[in-house]
């Protein structure tokens, strides 16, 4: 039989091989040696290592191992670069982002093939969806520069920026960062993953080529030591970083007081709930897109399904056959779905928590073709009959491996898609519009897609929940990530002396007899007893101990409860039982209870601003300060039914909705130097926004809290949204910041409370809003109150919905 | 263009493959109706449309894989006119076309000489099923007769059965009807599977193929739904459009479609063939047509017995295709015979 005769019997596929040749010849014409690119050169090859390719594990390429005198250089460079960049103002760098679009467009199969060379992805991946969405986050970025004066008023660059991203998408990450950063007027240090540096290395020659000012970009490759002299770098504005959720630990914990701004995109056990009324094959391609795309490497993966119990079994016969037809392969080759795992410690890693998931009594299907014998391949793979104890149902695997458990109702399904550590995505799959956006802002994950799964696009923006990390990529809310308030940077370079500085802090009450005894009656008034605020209602603190607030002249003015840590536990849970209720409100709802406070609140204006005047002995001041605590509540209530979301553009026929949803629990040290207005200025966004709040107010002056528990008592606030611990900073502050149920914590206090809040914040990865000492005017827009507060209150969810029948 | 019937007949006399045309296949005998499982089909149009999208880039045939598959795509092809001003005439170059679709020496240089390379079928109106029938004697390729007043399907139910009957008796093998769209869009299952029952009793031996008219259903759901149904009611094929439609056979409707056929074979173990008509052109569009058949429902609907095009200009791009990797050289449709 003739080959041809021969192949019209067996109709087998067939070799399709993607050419090497070009890239070849590059890496050829730079003797397969790279230095590092610095302002705008590269630099002479140091102490190298090999980049190796995951189909047969060949050496592409060797490459620097970046020192700390070569992040030194590359930051100096970025630095000296920075000014000019920001004064190039947003046109002219949305020309620069444009042409680099452009350029990535002109060279897009170069690119393709040298990424699927070095990462070992399917050519098709490659070259239809990392370098597409490369070229559009530059375009989207373009548009955001030229519109930055516009969209972004009162807004600057942080400077120079340090990134570190990953090797499961290296050009996508690169552009995910860099893109933004440099629309914004920051200049780049670039730290790319050390299994995967070589496309970076040809963007930082593209990037030369179409006239990226010297020292703008960076490009300092390297291990984890590299990146960890990055982060060290004293005079580095921002860190941005993708990858682990253990290396986002450290570095929170690295940068902790530091000011340093900090994005994490992080690890995710992301959920895949699938109900009795989905349309099963589109759910199984779904899958395939889920978790054998790129191998499963991928921090977004769905790889818990969960499905309804009713098809479950349906499901599962559909997926064992899938992926038998699936084809593993050469990542060159353009007929297959699989290529290679990036490196033989991650196959090494993948195969580890697979037998051990097995080993608690997973049962694992897999297809029975075999994997490429040279080169690091893993199969597909299937795993169920197991429970939400079993390793693989909770630990991110970082490969072709998926979960499958069912489900009940649902709430059940919610339940189970809550049930993890992770919040960066989930994909729900139903018909009925109702089911779907009845789950889709229940599931806690930055991203829901609903019937479709790993869509992306620069103008939706991307970033978890929880341990998942914080901040977003792409769109409107990804920008924040990379701009400061004008006004910040300037209080942070000059050196005010801190309104707080000077005022006397509570202090332990003396026993009874001691001589400077508290006075808790106001001159003829009878004896008032503050207590803590916890689950709505008025408690004596755990201890049972007090402390002296003292006015500036010295004299106890009053006393309030010591709390302790058991205090701050109990007003936690009283938080976390109120909130979801709370959030669950409408808006307009939160708002005529925030316009009832300060209606109430302006029948007290003379009787608080006479209890803030006995501390502060300036009654004028005093009536300013209530005076501005009612015009917050007034703020929050009018904006809290008109802090939209957006829908977002994105190129599909579908709404991708950017809705601002409520942290949660949000834990808030107050500012000493206004207690009362900087409490209210405080609470009311968080409130405003559907967050339960566990202040620790004025550590000077603690008494308004007081005041605002007489007035949410008979405002209608529900018990448990609004919490008061007051406390010795130092008691409370760390239980606080560490509690693993607390979402979030806003710190108005010196730099070495937000230091401690941002190193102790790591156990949950909870968002932190730290003041670290700056100098915050709390009656100037912008500063004492705006959309700031309102963006730190919230994180955005994107809920991704195709639509069309 | 030079035909003899001794032309065709050495063509058929060549050993056959294992997926030989003209092999009759197995009918389906159709169930009862269950509504139920009408009712309860899902389909959600975004998904599938990503599926889709993806079909082609996903996978890829080249050189002599390419040309192999590219031959396979003649054997499934119904090769079809359905014009107006069809003559005998016409129909019987048409029918010397199907016989030896591609140039003997183009065959013999690809060394696919002795695979005996015929179109699946040749498919005409009623009143050219004698020419198609007489030309083809010999060939062992069947005619397949549009039918039920098509291509809108609204004669008298009479007059359509009728159609049939004439058609089967005048030597059609296979009888390409046209359903009732407003059953579908009226969610009349009942009477669709009762329409579709009747024109199978109608075309007694020779196979049906039930034409949707996707184009003209509305919803992705509705063409799932009417291939249940039809499938239950005993259709051996089912059929895309008649290519009179404005939207023909799209991708889309095609994996909605094959899904049906994978769907009612895991509930009754019978296969049902498929028939994409209207629109497909050009090499490039059958290759990801097969993969589509490959990939969904498996190498069995590769070939003729359970999958045909149905087209008319389609051949002419084959044919180009295959000398272009005989020659290297592209090639122009002159060098070709005309269908």
């Amino acid at each position: 039989m003739t080959k041809i005769a021969d192949l019209f019997t067996t109709m087998e596929y067939g070799p399709a091989p993607e050419s090497a040749g070009v890239v070849t010849e590059w890496l050829e014409s730079r003797r397969r040696r790279f230095g590092h690119f610095v302002n705008g050169a590269f630099t002479e090859p140091g102490e190298t290592f090999p980049v190796q390719r995951p189909s047969d594990g060949s050496e592409l390429a060797q490459v620097t191992q970046g020192t700390a005198a070569d992040v030194d250089a590359a930051v100096r460079a970025a630095r000296a670069a920075q000014p000019g960049w920001a004064a190039l103002g947003g046109h002219g760098r949305a020309r620069v982002l444009y042409a680099l679009a452009r350029g990535i467009q002109r060279r897009a199969r170069l690119f393709a093939v040298l990424e699927s060379m070095d990462n070992g992805k399917p050519i098709r991946e490659s070259r239809d969806l990392d370098i597409p969405l490369v070229a559009r986050h530059f375009y989207h970025h373009a548009g955001w520069a030229e519109l930055l004066d516009t969209e972004f008023p009162g807004q600057v660059a942080c400077g120079v920026v340090g990134q570190i991203i990953p090797w499961n998408f290296p050009l996508l990450m690169l552009a995910w960062k860099v893109a933004p950063a440099l629309a914004a007027g920051n200049t780049v240090v670039l730290k790319p993953a050390e299994f995967t540096p070589l496309t970076a290395l040809l963007f930082a020659e593209l990037a030369r080529e179409v006239g990226l000012p010297e020292g703008v970009l960076n490009v300092v490759t390297g291990d984890g030591e590299t990146g960890a002299a990055l982060v060290a770098h004293d005079d580095v504005d921002k860190i941005a970083f993708t990858g682990s959720t253990e290396v986002g630990r450290i570095l929170r914990s690295e940068t902790a007081g530091t000011g340093k701004k900090l994005t994490l995109e992080l690890g995710g056990k992301s959920p895949f709930v699938v109900f009795d009324d989905a349309d099963l094959d589109s759910v199984v391609e779904g899958v395939v897109d889920a978790i054998w795309f790129n191998q499963g490497q991928v921090c977004c993966a769905g790889s818990r399904i969960l499905a309804q119990e009713s098809v479950a079994e349906a499901l599962r016969e559909k997926l064992v056959a899938r992926m038998e037809t699936l084809r593993m392969g050469d990542p060159l080759d353009k007929s297959i779905d699989m290529g290679a795992i990036v490196a033989p410690v991650q196959l090494e890693r993948i195969r580890t928590m697979v037998a051990a998931g097995e080993a608690e009594g997973a049962r694992i299907h897999q297809p029975s073709w075999a994997t490429p014998e040279a080169g690091w391949f893993y199969p597909p793979t299937l795993c169920d009959e197991l429970t939400s104890t079993n390793l693989l149902a909770r630990e991110e695997v970082f490969g072709p491996v998926v979960t499958l458990m069912t489900f009940r109702t649902p709430s059940e399904a919610v339940q189970l898609a809550n049930d993890t550590r992770y919040g960066l995505a989930a994909s729900v799959w139903t018909e009925s519009v109702n089911l779907a956006l009845d789950v889709a802002p229940k599931i806690k994950a930055g991203t829901v897609w609903v019937n479709c799964t790993n869509l992306f696009d620069a103008a939706s923006g991307f970033g978890g929940y929880r341990e998942s990390g914080y901040g977003r990529e792409g769109g409107e809310e990804g920008m924040w990530a990379y701009l400061t308030p004008a006004w910040e940077k300037a209080a942070r370079n000059t050196s005010t002396t801190h309104p707080a500085e000077g005022l006397r802090e509570v202090v332990e009450s003396a026993p009874i007899g001691d001589a400077a005894g508290a006075s808790s009656v106001a001159p003829g008034g009878i004896d008032r007893t503050i207590k803590l605020y916890v689950g709505g209602r008025q408690a004596r603190g755990d201890g049972d101990y007090a402390l002296t607030v003292l006015n500036t002249a010295g004299e106890a003015i009053g006393e309030v409860p010591r709390g302790n840590r058991k205090d701050i536990r109990n007003a936690v849970e009283a938080a976390r039982k109120a909130q979801p209720g709370w959030a669950g409100r409408t808006a307009h709802n939160r708002a005529q209870i925030l316009y009832f406070m300060a209606e109430n609140a302006d029948l007290r204006r003379e009787e608080w601003a006479a209890r803030l005047a006995r501390w502060s002995g300036d009654e004028d001041a005093a009536a300013t300060e209530v005076d501005g605590a009612i015009r917050r509540l007034f703020h929050y209530a009018a904006i809290a039914d008109k802090w939209d979301g957006r829908v977002h553009g994105t190129p599909f026929r579908n709404v991708t909705l950017a809705m601002p949803e409520a942290i949660g629990v949000v834990g808030l040290v107050a500012p000493r130097e206004v207690p009362l207005l900087g409490l209210v200025a405080t609470v009311a966004p968080l409130i405003a926004m559907g967050n339960a709040v566990l202040a620790v107010p004025s550590s000077v002056n603690p008494l308004p809290m007081g005041e605002l528990i007489q007035l949410f008592e008979t405002s209608d606030l529900p018990a448990g949204v609004v919490n008061f611990v007051s406390g010795l900073r130092p008691e409370v502050v760390p239980t606080l910041a560490a509690h693993d149920g607390v979402d979030g914590v806003w710190c108005f206090g010196t730099r070495e409370e937000g230091a401690e809040v941002e190193r102790l914040s790591t156990g949950n990865m909870k968002r932190t809003w730290c003041d670290l000492g700056l100098v915050r005017d709390w009656t100037a827009p912008g500063q004492g109150w705006g959309d700031a507060f309102l963006r730190e209150a919230t994180q955005i969810k994107n809920i991704w919905v195709p639509y069309g029948e | 263009m030079v035909t003899t019937r001794s032309d065709a007949a050495r063509a058929t006399t060549a050993p056959r493959t294992a997926s030989s045309p003209h092999e009759p296949h197995p009918r389906n005998p159709g169930m009862p109706l269950e509504l139920d499982w009408v009712r309860e089909a899902r389909v959600n149009r975004s998904a599938v449309e990503r599926r889709t999208a993806t079909l082609g880039t996903r996978r890829s045939v080249k050189k002599e894989w390419q040309a192999a598959w590219l031959l396979r795509a003649i054997t499934c092809m119904d090769l079809t006119t359905l014009a107006g001003d069809d003559t005998p005439g016409r129909v019987r170059r048409l029918c010397a076309k199907a016989a030896q679709p591609v140039r003997p020496d183009l065959l013999e240089a690809l060394g696919a000489g002795d695979l005996g390379i015929t179109t699946g079928a040749v498919c005409v109106y009623h009143a050219m099923v004698e020419t198609a029938v007489e030309a083809l004697d010999g060939t062992g390729i069947p005619v397949a007769a549009v039918s039920t007043g098509f291509p809108h399907g609204l004669s008298p139910m009479a007059q359509k059965l009728a159609e049939i009957r004439a058609s089967v008796e005048a030597g059609a093998q296979e009888i390409d009807i046209v359903i009732t769209r407003a059953h579908v869009l009226t969610g009349d299952w009942d009477a669709l599977y009762r329409e579709m029952q009747a024109y199978r009793e109608a075309c007694g031996d020779a196979h049906v193929k039930a034409i949707l008219a996707t184009g003209e259903l509305g919803t992705l759901r509705n063409v799932y739904r009417a291939s249940l149904v039809c499938m239950m009611a005993g259709a051996d094929f089912i059929k895309t459009s008649t290519g009179k439609e404005s939207v023909n056979a799209t991708l889309p409707f095609g994996l909605v479609m094959a899904r049906a056929i994978r769907e009612y074979r895991s509930h009754t173990g019978v296969s049902v063939g498929f028939k994409p008509a209207g629109g497909i052109r050009t090499a490039k569009d059958a290759l990801t047509w097969l993969f589509l058949m490959k990939e969904e429902l498996g190498d069995d609907w590769l070939s003729p017995t359970l999958f045909r095009f149905g087209a008319s200009s389609l051949l002419g791009d084959i044919e180009r295709q295959l000398e272009h990797h005989v020659t290297g050289r592209y090639s122009a449709s002159n060098r070709h015979p005309l269908a």
